[in-house]
């Protein structure tokens, strides 16, 4: 990606989504990674969780951050990590922000949802509860997210709706194995008075190791594409497969890469990056800690500036689905050790084989947190190798970003 | 997540309106972002002017006194009853039965 040194003035009026291209104020789709800590050791973990980092946010400077939020009018956060319950003040971080107007959608394993917790979190709207399940049944669940985390998460959605909350999310990460079962996932979701999510499984964190046995093959990609326009309006995506639209109809959502434009992640020790899938120093644009704290590093940040600018140049702008597509998902391109501005390298009309199939550099990941010694529950991958306990090697190494390696 | 503009509902303009309670508005370059945080939706307002309105509406006595405050003249006014129509069904804001202020403590 070039540095944009004139950036194009915003225009005036005309479609949401290039108005959302010059970025936000504030973000809408805020994460806030609170802790890298989990019990579980899921083989495609996004930001490679396992132990906790010793310079976490403490107790006080998450509550500072939520007080900056409701200044800013974030209206909401997606809490993710890491199992964020895991964290021993989770509970009084979720009362805090829902008094400081800042609702919580977080995201869970599930273990830790009892019947007492579920009732506490029906009793407000501000706190929303999202389940991880990554198949429809056991069998397929397992493998990757670890033993007993199948039952686990349909107790947690069980005891939820016993305790008479509504509309919270199965939220499902769409892979080679779970794509036949997209009506049981919604059979699912009906039966415990969920919504279902589907998301996509990208390149990111320990992600990046199982992503080619795992990402869906092309002819699936057009069942997922299907699918989902046959169920669209029933199911939620967070805009995840707008790659896909270049199949034809565009999917319902915004169809642009939001990040550091209407997106961003924080991590449990303050870093603020362009989106929850591009954790890497590449993509970093500052620290809350710092002087101006997040509303300086998401209004002011050299990274967030050059990020809001409509894709001008590169392969992409050439094809006919490029409205649509917009070139896809700039962390899975990334990950993939492909151009910034080139095809995605799922681009659904073939157009990122070649480059996938020539020579490419994989940046690898610049922090790992995974845990060194064997899980409780660790999935037991039936196929999958997770590669995440040797060290990388030299040529692993982004070309962007110096990497600090990896502590193992 | 929606946005205004298509509806078929067109707000009345003797009646008074006002921003409902558990929804708050976020200025944006572009407009604003409403959000309900009962239904947890959020809606785009896209233009400056249209928020302004609806900010006018709780103070006014009808709809065609905030159209009046923001300088919304007659050939624009139907877009402009249109999207509040819109914001009505999408219970961003809501009727007031009397022409005082709401409280608005959610
Ligand atoms: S990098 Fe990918 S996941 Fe992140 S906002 Fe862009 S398209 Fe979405
Ligand atoms: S070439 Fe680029 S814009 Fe066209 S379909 Fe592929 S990824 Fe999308």
């Amino acid at each position: 990606m070039t540095l944009i040194q004139e950036r194009p003035a915003r225009p005036e009026g005309g479609r949401l989504v290039d108005q959302f291209e010059y970025g936000l104020d504030a973000p809408i789709c805020l994460t806030w990674e609170l802790t890298y800590a989990c019990n579980l050791a899921c083989v495609h973990c996004l930001s490679s969780s396992g132990r906790r980092d010793p310079d976490e946010l403490s107790t006080e400077e998450c509550k500072a951050l939520i007080d900056e939020f409701e200044r800013m009018q974030v209206f909401y956060v997606n809490i993710g990590g890491g199992e964020p319950t895991v964290r021993p003040d989770f509970w009084e971080l979720l009362d805090y922000a829902v008094e400081h107007h800042v609702g919580v959608k977080f995201s869970t394993n599930g273990f830790r949802i009892t019947p007492e917790r579920a009732a506490r979190l029906a009793a407000t709207d501000y706190v929303d509860v999202q389940v991880s399940l990554d198949g429809a049944t056991a069998d397929v669940n397992d493998p990757i997210r670890g033993a007993g985390t199948y039952d686990a998460a349909l107790r947690a959605m069980a005891n939820l709706q016993a305790a008479g909350m509504k509309d919270f999310k199965l939220s499902v990460v769409c892979t080679r194995h779970n794509i036949g079962q997209l009506d049981e996932f919604k059979a699912i979701a009906d039966r415990y008075g969920a919504q279902l999510r589907l998301t996509r499984l990208r390149p990111s964190g320990r992600g990046a190791d199982v992503w080619d046995e795992l990402h869906p093959l092309p002819e699936q990609q057009r069942e997922l594409y299907d699918w989902l326009v046959a169920n669209g309006d029933q199911v939620l995506t967070g805009d995840s497969f707008f790659h896909l639209s270049a199949y034809g109809e565009a999917l319902p959502g915004l169809n642009l890469c939001g990040a550091g434009r209407v997106v961003c992640l924080v991590d449990p020790v303050g870093d603020v990056y362009a989106c929850p899938f591009a954790i890497h120093d590449r993509f970093k644009a500052g620290n809350v800690r710092d002087g101006s704290g997040f509303r300086g590093v998401w209004q002011e940040a050299p990274l967030f500036q050059e990020l809001r600018s409509p894709q001008t140049g590169g392969a992409c702008t050439q094809c006919s689905a490029f409205d649509a597509c917009r070139g896809g998902c700039m962390a899975a391109k990334f990950f993939t050790g492909l151009p910034l501005d080139g095809p995605d390298p799922e681009c659904v009309k073939g157009n990122a084989a070649t480059a996938l199939a020539g020579a490419r550099t994989v940046p690898g990941t610049s922090q790992d947190h995974s845990h060194k010694g064997p899980v409780r529950n660790q999935p037991v991958p039936l196929t999958l190798m997770p590669t995440r306990t040797k060290p990388a090697s030299a040529c692993d190494e982004s070309p962007l970003a110096p990497s600090p390696g990896w502590t193992t | 997540m929606t946005t205004t503009g298509t509806t078929a509902r067109l707000l009345d303009l003797g009646e008074a309106w006002t921003l409902s309670g558990s929804v708050e508005l976020r200025p944006e370059p572009f407009g604003a972002l409403a959000y309900d945080f009962h239904t947890r939706r959020l809606s785009f307002l896209k233009s400056r002017r249209l928020v302004d309105v609806v900010r006018a509406l709780g103070s006014r006595d009808d709809v065609a006194g905030a159209l009046d405050d923001c300088g919304v003249a007659a050939p624009e006014r139907p877009a402009y009853l249109a999207a509040l129509g819109a914001l009505a069904d999408g219970g961003l804001i809501q009727r007031r039965a009397d022409h005082s202020q709401e409280d608005r403590t959610p």
